[in-house]
């Protein structure tokens, strides 16, 4: 052990030791929503989320039954009966109780509690219980009160999921995404990578203030473009008699704010191919539809992929331009408006809350990891060039 | 259920058919109507050719550009024009909105906040980015350790809103606390505390959520950068008694800083535009109130006034340019290198 650790270093096991720490922190908070999505919508709010495997304990306090059920039982007089199901939830386990709210532990399940005056109280694990005096309950007393420390065994339930896929209209927000999401992802990339082989490998007047104008709209805040669009749409709207708010019109938002960062990194990536292909197939006739179809964008797959991933991630994970061109009609809501307007109305519901963030997130996680490595290349191939 | 998911597909499939359908029968156009035959008249197919020549590019950029007019070009100078007009855009009311926003105290507190996240962000993403690209490109799991640091990039601002939300949480009285961050503090022996309605410091829960966003793309780019390095330099500096912290200052961070400066400037970009976050966390009360959130409030908050919140996107327009520009020549400088 020690042979190791010197072979290791203090050096290199303190990196160690630091990338963990820091990997734990990154992890904690995402797992926190994974773990209560999971867990009983009464468990969430008694104990934290970091005890849901190791069960939790709480404190119940019940009634036994009043001297008018007592019974006699030689010299002594009897009251017994169970107080599973009253008050405490029912499936947790009875650990201990006691007579006072300050001690709710005072003594185990199964002992005898010797409450002085010749009572005693016995409370077994499955809620049974006898209390015991040694001489005739007082009549007019008020049924006793004692407290339970109720531990709870971990549960785990997926009817936070089925809840909020069903009844708080996650399901549905969910199809909305989608239709957002996937034309708002194909489409730019089509229009990006022809006016990127246009811009790389054209001929024609103009083409170097194009490239510079399409760099400069890469940082053009899209806050700028809301109010003037929204004019545009309502008198287009007017117009044609339609809703100002339809699936074309947010798809034409996002594909025009995702264009330049497009044909910018994909010009930079078809301009990087070889001259003698393109060269050649023009000498053999091909025009630059055929060059384009046939050998650009086969070619260009990897650059494609990478940019589809930003964007499909950008625009699922979108909140403004969904809120201001696709509106907040609830049948019309994307999953991050939704999930928004859940924060609004169902603040403190955390099962509600957790499961819906679950379901949001689930498919970029997906995409992520299941793409991990044509995104990392996409980052390094465009945005850093001579880094 | 199954005719909603029908008709979502039905108007995907329209959607990317009709864009597909432009691209390929306008290119078909164009051939027909200059044909260039082999075996016709061989002036008349040169002329054609060229003809085509002349008009193929802005087939294949007249979508792009079309877009890039409208929906950016146009509305920058349609906001400078409303900026000089009153609510509805219909009277022109000079400098008035101009002299409102500089006396505004919400416009000044949104100045200050605006600030402090571009002063605290791009800082902190950068500097953990690099740090922690070091360390993880030493050891054997580096890689999954990436993955889990960069995966929060995949989370939407509102989902990390939910996760965070949860880290703040507070619960009154004796009840106790579910909330990590009150917990924790609760362990050391504090008193939990409602986070984000703590005025100045809740500005800063706020940015721990997009540094906790962003790291994962600074250190993807400069571990990517640290690679590069090349061997010898470190090398030597070894064989000239450098320790590991000299290493890093002196050898290392000199040699990406072209990538660090692209980092942080990426990573100010987003900060001037961030608003999820201050929407869904507190929507801009407590003091925490930043101008992209400012300028949306002006846009919808009582029926409009467009005049304001095109005075609020021009500020931040404004803070933009600089790095518009330093793009710009960056970019004509690569492209006449190649």
């Amino acid at each position: 052990m020690l042979g190791t650790l010197r072979r290791i270093g203090p050096a290199r096991l303190f990196v160690h030791f630091a990338v963990l720490l820091i990997v734990i922190l990154w992890l904690l908070p995402t797992l926190g929503i994974f773990v209560t999505a999971l867990r009983d919508k009464d468990q969430i709010v008694v104990s934290g989320w970091w005890t849901a495997f190791s069960g939790s304990s709480q404190t119940a306090a019940v009634r036994l039954a009043g001297p008018d059920k007592a019974v006699q039982d030689g010299p002594n007089y009897v009251i017994a009966g169970t107080v599973a199901g009253e008050g405490n939830s029912g499936n947790g386990k009875i650990e201990s109780f006691g007579m006072r709210v300050q001690e709710p532990a005072a003594y185990k399940v199964g002992s005898s509690a010797d409450l002085g005056n010749g009572e005693t109280l016995t409370v077994n694990a499955d809620g049974s219980y006898r209390y015991q005096k040694n001489a005739p309950f007082e009549a007019d007393a008020r049924s006793k009160r004692i407290y339970l420390t109720i531990a709870t065994p971990p549960q785990f339930t997926l009817d936070n999921y089925r809840n909020v896929l069903t009844g708080e209209g996650i399901g549905q927000s969910f199809i909305n995404s989608l239709t957002v999401t996937i034309p708002a992802t194909v489409i730019p990339i089509l229009i990006a990578a022809f006016a990127a082989y246009a811009l790389a490998w054209m001929e024609f007047p103009g083409r170097a203030v194009l490239i510079a104008l399409v760099v400069g709209l890469i940082v053009v805040p899209l806050q700028m473009s809301l109010i003037p669009l929204l004019r545009i749409y309502n008198e287009i709207g007017q117009m044609f008699g339609v809703s100002s708010k339809t699936y074309p019109g947010i798809w034409m938002a996002h594909t025009a704010f995702g264009l330049p960062l497009a044909i910018y990194l994909l010009r930079n990536y078809i301009a990087g191919l070889p001259k003698e292909i393109i060269e050649s197939a023009r000498v053999d006739g091909a025009s630059d539809f055929d060059i384009f179809v046939k050998i650009i964008l086969p070619l260009s797959f990897p650059a494609l992929a990478s940019f589809a991933i930003f964007q499909f991630l950008w625009v699922w994970n979108d909140l403004l331009i969904a809120m201001v061109f696709l509106g907040t009609d609830k049948d019309r809501l994307v999953l991050t408006a939704a999930l928004n307007a859940l924060l609004g109305s169902r603040g403190g519901n955390w099962e509600i809350l957790t499961a819906s963030a679950f379901v949001t997130i689930l498919i970029p996680l997906l995409v992520f990891f299941g793409l991990q490595r044509y995104l990392v290349r996409g980052l390094l191939s465009g945005s850093v060039k001579g880094g | 259920m199954i005719s909603q998911i029908l008709s979502a597909v039905g108007a995907m499939i329209f959607g990317v058919a009709v864009c597909a359908a432009y691209f390929l029968f306008s290119n078909k156009l164009l051939d027909a109507i200059f044909p260039a035959k082999e075996g016709g008249d061989v002036h008349r197919v040169a002329v054609n050719l060229r003809r085509r020549g002349l008009i193929r590019p802005w087939l294949f950029l007249g979508p792009a550009l079309f877009l890039l007019a409208v929906y950016l070009v146009y509305p920058v100078v349609a906001t400078l024009i409303l900026s000089f007009y009153g609510p509805d855009g219909s009277k022109f009311v000079g400098g008035a909105n101009y002299v409102w926003a500089f006396n505004d105290t919400e416009f000044r507190q949104s100045i200050f906040n605006n600030i402090l996240w571009l002063a605290v962000v791009p800082a902190a993403c950068t500097f953990f980015g690099l740090v922690i690209a070091v360390m993880t490109d030493r050891i054997w799991w580096g890689n999954i350790a990436k993955a889990v640091i960069f995966m929060p990039m995949a989370i939407s601002f509102v989902g990390a809103s939910v996760i965070w939300k949860f880290i703040y949480e507070y619960r009154g009285g004796s009840d106790t606390q579910i909330g990590l961050l009150n917990a924790v503090v609760q362990l050391f022996g504090g008193t939990p505390e409602v986070w984000i309605t703590i005025p100045f410091w809740n500005n800063f829960f706020l940015m721990v959520m997009l540094i906790w966003i962003q790291t994962g793309f600074a250190m993807v780019i400069l571990s990517a950068a640290l690679r590069g390095i090349s061997e010898e330099t470190i090398e030597a500096a070894v064989i000239d008694g450098a320790n590991g912290w000299q290493i890093f200052w002196k050898i290392m961070v000199p040699q990406v800083w072209g990538t660090i400066a692209t980092v942080w400037t990426t990573i100010t970009i987003l900060v001037l535009k961030v608003f999820d976050i201050v929407l869904t966390m507190t929507n801009g009360q407590w003091n925490s109130m930043v101008l992209a959130n400012l300028m949306f409030n002006w846009m919808f908050r009582g029926g409009g006034d467009s005049g304001r919140s095109a005075v609020i996107a021009l500020v931040i327009m404004a803070a933009v340019t600089p790095i518009m520009i330093w793009n710009i020549r960056r970019a004509n400088a690569e492209t006449k290198g190649r």
